[in-house]
């Protein structure tokens, strides 16, 4: 039926507006930069960019999949919890095996990571539990299998190889891994949302689930697909997570899910549905990285950095709404 | 609107007539439903738990565990409240630790007790009020309104508090969470929570205030043209639950008889829990006080049990999450089979049969790379 759907074919206004909401966070971007560079000038050096770049990395990946889950007006609040899991237990499988290969590592993380999305992807596509309840359940029980694994131990740096070590923080092609990791995850997200039939059948599932399923869209599977990706992604994130801090600890993670949904909603993401674009994700995670990097750079107490990172949050999402209520009321 | 597809777990829907009086018999039938699935697995958890250790039917024991629920209970009574009116709020335990800090700062400038818990209390309130002010008013949805306090909350309280801790509370204020009420073995903390229960139930389920909060729930849209105040009901409903937060902070310092600024950390998730485990609707519209309070006693009783069997507290939430899932699944499984079954096709059991080999294969790995690890931590 859908013969083809190219991104052109969204709704004219929609476009303008996502285009307006990414400027607003780049004015605050910006704004965020002349204000901390004039405290402190180190904050707009190449070297300091890629440490956030490094910092957000992770959340990247995560907020990408938590993206493509919001667009299906879900949530997944347990890939926090499978971080976790997949990292104790590559941690451990590596520390047993030193020699294997890190291809394996990375594919071993991803199909743990896929196997944890597929059970959040069951529950809520076949046993119709309502996603934030499915996912709340299985936050608690993966965290729950954090601990039966690890029986309360933990991996500490010298019990990994170093080779795994330089898996998030080599730099074989001039920048750290683990910003290739996160460019690559971005392109594909990109090109599997905005070019590829699946992709453009997910915002019709969320902007619409019933027109959805009229024109043929199967609803179901489409919402067990988003599981499993955010399962894969908080795979990958779980063997990177290890590998950038060299260890695997009962606590990994603990809360990342809430950081991932704040980047999203941040990037303009619409809770709802439908709404919401890989660069105004990247934005919204960039945000963040440079809201904690700032904090630390103009020497604020770092009890700040967590009242800073919310009130950053609330300012943007307000600011948002303000300014979309404002486009509307011009438009009509 | 979208509107959800997903049904309510424990009736169908019964509240569709916005009236002022409650439907009594619809309230009845209800009570046929889900709670007493929940009284039946509470007594089975009693039985079990009797069962499995000599020292579950104690009564020292059991009162003094009923206490170390009683900050959940405070902040599960506002928050059946909102998730009824299809919201939710992510800032309970954030606004929970904020009020602990202030009020532990102000002890520590040598304020009096009564006046740093007056003064945190009337933090937690404006804080809930922020809340209700962003979803009422500016009209955010709840999940990000209050997942930006649940950040800006926790900061407050680490900015307030930082690496210092309250402690060396009176005896006066630490009698909130460790005292009994005199001459009985019941703590205060536990009839603090019973009567506000009672208040609150009364509040949802005899008032018109209740009955606008379900009215809300079902139909927003309809609710503002039958001339419901909803904007204000929303600012009330998170104003009191910023209260309760603050409230419970208070009940937890002084169980502690310290405070941290992580204090709490987490125990939104937990509140949420109980009350969809309760057969609050999550989509709104629908639940109960009485299942709220049921299902916390349920987590209370199995959180004591495996408690008593050395169960560590974190692989407790194995069993926590199970039961929230399974509550909404089972229901949802028994509609699936009396709407005419599932068909079982080659395509369908196939499908089931890849999905059990996966979790095998998961589960096989799951022991099976842990394994040598284990015995070279035995010897």
């Amino acid at each position: 039926m859908t013969v083809k759907n190219p991104p052109a074919t969204r709704f004219n206004l929609l476009t303008t507006l996502t285009r307006f909401r990414e400027f607003g966070i780049i004015i605050i971007i910006l704004i965020l930069t002349v204000l901390v560079s004039l405290r402190a000038p180190v904050f707009l050096t190449p070297g300091n960019f890629r440490d956030i770049l490094v910092d957000i990395s992770i959340l990247v990946i995560v907020a990408l999949a938590q993206t493509i889950v919001i667009l299906t007006h879900g949530i997944d609040l347990s890939v926090g919890s499978s971080i976790g899991l997949v990292a104790m237990m590559v941690a451990f499988t590596i520390k047993a095996n030193p020699n294997i290969s890190l291809v394996l590592v990375v594919l071993l993380g991803m199909a743990l990571g896929a196997m944890l999305g597929t059970f959040n992807g069951l529950i809520i596509a076949i046993g119709k539990v309502p996603p934030i309840i499915a996912t709340l359940g299985t936050l608690g029980i993966y965290r729950g299998m954090v601990f039966l694994y690890s029986q309360g131990y933990w991996v500490p740096p010298y019990q990994l190889p170093d080779a795994f070590k330089m898996l998030a923080k080599g730099t074989p092609l001039g920048v750290p891994n683990i910003i290739i990791f996160a460019i690559v995850a971005a392109i594909l997200v990109y090109y599997f949302l905005n070019y590829t039939r699946t992709g453009r059948n997910i915002y019709a599932v969320g902007s619409n689930p019933e027109a959805a399923q009229y024109v043929g869209i199967r609803k179901q599977r489409i919402i067990f697909l988003v599981y499993v990706l955010a399962g894969i992604a908080a795979g990958l994130a779980g063997v990177l997570w290890a590998s950038r801090f060299e260890s695997s600890q009962t606590n990994t993670a603990l809360g990342f899910e809430l950081q991932t949904v704040a980047a999203s909603i941040v990037g303009g993401v619409s809770i709802s549905g439908g709404v919401g674009t890989v660069p105004g994700v990247l934005l919204g995670a960039l945000l963040l990285g440079m809201i904690n990097n700032a904090v630390t750079l103009v020497r604020i107490s770092p009890f700040w950095e967590q009242a800073a990172q919310g009130l950053l949050i609330l300012i943007a999402v307000v600011s948002d709404i303000l300014i979309l209520r404002g486009t509307q009321r011009n438009k009509s | 609107m979208k509107e959800s597809t997903i049904p309510s777990t424990a009736e169908p829907q019964t509240a569709n007539q916005i009236s002022i009086n409650a439907p009594r018999k619809a309230f009845l039938a209800r009570l046929q439903r889900w709670e007493w699935m929940l009284v039946a697995l509470v007594v089975a958890a009693i039985v079990i738990n009797s069962r499995l250790t000599p020292y579950f039917l104690n009564a020292q024991n059991l009162s003094r565990t009923s206490a170390d629920f009683m900050e959940l209970g405070l902040m599960m009574l506002p928050m059946v409240f909102i998730i009824i009116t299809g919201n939710i709020d992510l800032s309970v335990a954030s606004n929970l630790g904020m009020c602990a800090s202030l009020m532990a700062v102000l002890w520590n400038l040598h304020f009096d007790i009564w006046v740093a818990a007056a003064a945190g209390l009337a933090l937690g309130t404006l804080g809930g009020a922020l809340n209700g002010f962003l979803i009422a008013r500016v009209k955010l949805p709840a999940l990000v309104a209050t997942l930006g306090t649940y950040a800006f909350f926790r900061g407050i309280a680490y900015v307030l508090l930082g690496d210092q801790a309250g402690v060396g509370y009176p005896p006066a204020f630490t009698y909130l969470g460790q005292g009994m009420i005199p001459g009985t073995l019941i703590p205060f903390s536990v009839g603090l929570f019973v009567v506000l229960a009672v208040i609150f139930g009364l509040v949802l389920h005899r008032t018109t205030f209740g009955r606008y909060i379900y009215a809300i729930g079902n139909n927003e849209n309809a609710s503002i043209y039958a001339g419901v105040p909803v904007a204000r009901i929303k600012l009330i409903i998170f104003t009191v639950s910023g209260f309760m937060s603050a409230l419970a902070g208070l009940v937890l310092a002084a169980r502690f008889g310290s405070t941290r600024p992580d204090i709490g950390t987490g125990l939104e998730l937990t509140v949420i829990t109980a009350a969809v485990l309760g057969g609050v609707d999550i989509n709104g519209g629908s639940g109960t006080m009485v299942g709220a309070a049921l299902s916390l006693l349920l987590i209370g009783l199995v959180r004591f049990g495996m408690g008593l069997k050395n169960v560590q507290d974190q692989v407790q939430t194995i069993a926590i999450g199970s039961l929230l899932i399974l509550s909404i699944l089972i229901a949802s499984i028994a509609r699936t089979i009396s709407a005419g079954g599932v068909k079982l096709s080659r395509r369908t059991v196939g499908l089931a049969i890849v999905f059990i080999i996966i979790f095998a294969a998961f589960f096989f790995f799951f022991y099976w790379s842990r394994a040598p690890v284990i015995k070279s931590v035995f010897g």
